[in-house]
């Protein structure tokens, strides 16, 4: 199963809903291309939600990390929702647990962006 | 003296597509094993991983070049290997990717997870012939 995407705004948030696979080839590329179309709108609050991933791989795991530095250096913030337990023990074992801001509630989430 | 194992070979073609093909062998052969899901889920990214290293460090996603993987089941433990027709890495040339500098670093994670989730892993240059990784997984009577 290859990656899906859908992508929803929630007050100032672009939400991404990722399921399926983020691994080395179509998933890693396409999940690229979402950011970079999403900073070029000027949408710099984005929250991915990886419930429904199924697998990810290191080069899913840096496509993450990539994702996370664009969206800061263009002075925006991208946080994780809803880690699978697999996401979350790679997250662990990579060290990146603590780099991402990680939430379970999509409304708490929401809220932590602050106000625009 | 060491019981004969169970060998599964396989040799294929050196593309990406075959990712999901031998993610199945890996389950079908970790299960047989008698390993357990989380086990079998190290085992089977840690295979996933050597197969990217494989394809496109290794044979650089040339598709007219092969990777050949060798499961022995033994008693107690597994031994994969996978052998590409590249010409090789320095293992002692991998830098750390949990260290502050490398920590957001796009790739460079992959050999650090083979060695996270595999209890051994080696790495031999075969000269004229490519690189061959050994990986194995102990099986734990408990799981």
């Amino acid at each position: 199963m290859s990656m899906k995407a859908t992508i929803r705004q929630v007050d100032s948030v672009t939400v991404v809903d990722i399921s399926g696979r983020i691994t080395l080839g179509e998933g890693c590329a396409q999940l690229r291309e979402l950011i970079r179309g999403q900073l070029t709108k000027g949408n710099k609050r984005v929250l991915i939600n990886l419930a429904d991933v199924t697998y990810i791989d290191s080069s899913g795991i840096g496509e993450l990390v990539s994702a996370y530095t664009a969206v800061t250096n263009q002075g925006g913030q991208l946080k994780l929702l809803k880690l699978t337990q697999k996401v979350h023990d790679l997250l662990q074992i990579t060290k990146l647990y603590t780099v991402f801001d990680v939430h379970d509630d999509e409304a708490k989430a929401i809220g932590s962006f602050g106000k625009s | 003296m060491t019981a004969e194992p169970s060998v599964v070979e396989v040799t294929l073609e050196s593309d990406l597509k075959n990712l999901e093909v031998v993610e199945e062998i890996v389950r079908r052969v970790a299960g047989t094993a008698g390993f357990g899901e989380e086990s079998e889920h190290q085992i089977e990214m840690a295979v996933h991983e050597s197969m990217i290293n494989a394809i496109w460090h290794g044979n650089k996603n040339d598709a007219s070049k092969s990777v050949w993987l060798r499961f022995e089941i033994y008693k107690d433990r597994l031994e994969i290997r996978v052998r590409d027709q590249g010409n090789g890495f320095n293992i002692t040339e991998v830098p750390d990717p949990c260290s502050a500098e490398n920590l957001l670093r796009v790739s460079g994670r992959g050999i650090y997870l083979i060695r996270t989730f595999m209890d051994e892993f080696h790495v031999k240059h075969l000269p004229g012939s490519g690189t061959e990784v050994t990986m194995v997984k102990r099986i734990d009577p408990a799981h």
